[in-house]
């Protein structure tokens, strides 16, 4: 399985994304130049962590409109795997390939540290009786960092209620860790065929021991399974 | 060319910490009773073609699903 890193100009984790790739297929990722249209042949695809544009207008915003974006959305249609980490979970909504925006972090602080993560499968929303959809809080929890300015994920409740109908909320801050103000807790989301998912902590700086956790591999994991059965 | 002004405004109700933190500097600055400060963006251009503006706003100047936008023509 070969992942491809999108590398804006301003992007800055591509670096360990490319490396976190290469961890968890075994297989040596490669960078895609942001005026390539053409993401040569690879299997998956991350759209990194950084500041593309210099967050200039929005985060996002320019990067959205770059040819090797343009390649993700057709590849994601087909139902390729897409992974968009921080600023990448930030292009992808500004392109509309992910529902929602992320918006200034509601204390204003640029937040840098580790926080714990619940996964959220498709299959993790329970029904009880009288109908009410609960969370199975039995996922175990990921240790991965936060490093963000704007990272507060917004949406109308309408869309809130569809995308936790749907199965479509993907990771969400534990208890007591949503410091940027993000609705529901949601810390990532993924689209409605599951082939696209983002997320604003970053599991690619969590793939070594050296760093104290290596949960971020079961992110990319998770992302591979997702573009196998789509 | 025709020259125009948009203003981007955050949409009501969605909590702008920008704003918030403006509006509470200033009675430390000597202004009070100031509030629902809301802090948006200008962009000033000159278009050849000015019926594609709108477009523009859409997809790029602005958000809108976050934001809302207004075309001054110049």
């Amino acid at each position: 399985m070969r992942w491809g890193v999108l590398q804006f100009p301003g992007s800055c984790d591509e670096r360990d994304a490319l490396h976190a790739c290469t961890v968890a297929s075994g297989e040596r990722a490669r960078l895609i130049w942001h005026e390539e249209r053409d993401l040569a042949g690879v299997d998956a695809v991350v759209v990194p962590g950084g500041f593309s544009y210099g967050d200039y207008l929005r985060a996002g915003a320019i990067a959205r409109f770059s040819p090797a974006m343009e390649a993700v959305a057709e590849f994601a249609a087909a139902g390729g795997p897409v992974l968009g980490i921080c600023n990448g979970f930030q292009v992808l909504c500004e392109a509309g390939l992910l529902p929602g925006a992320l918006l200034r972090n509601k204390e204003l602080r640029f937040i840098c540290r580790q926080v714990d993560l619940l996964p959220e499968g498709p299959t993790d929303r329970l029904m009880t009786p009288e109908g009410h959809q609960s969370i199975n809080r039995s996922a175990s929890a990921l240790s991965i960092p936060m490093k963000h300015g704007e990272g507060r994920y917004y949406a109308p409740d309408e869309v809130l209620d569809e995308l936790e109908t749907n199965g479509q909320v993907a990771y969400r801050y534990a208890e007591g860790q949503n410091s940027n103000g993000s609705a529901r807790d949601i810390a990532g989301v993924r689209n409605e065929a599951g082939n696209v998912v983002g997320l604003m902590p970053h599991p690619e700086h969590a793939v070594d021991p050296l760093t104290g956790s290596t949960d971020g591999l079961r992110v990319f994991e998770a992302v591979t399974a997702a573009g196998a059965r789509a | 060319m025709a020259k125009a002004r948009v203003l981007i405004r955050p949409k009501e109700g969605i909590l702008d910490p920008q704003g918030k933190a403006v509006e509470r500097a200033l009675p430390a600055l000597g202004f009070e009773g100031v509030e629902h400060v809301r802090v948006g963006r200008m962009v000033e251009l000159e278009a050849e073609s000015p019926e594609r503006l709108g477009e523009l706003c859409e997809k790029l100047l602005a958000n809108p699903l976050i934001e809302d936008y207004e075309i001054q023509t110049l």
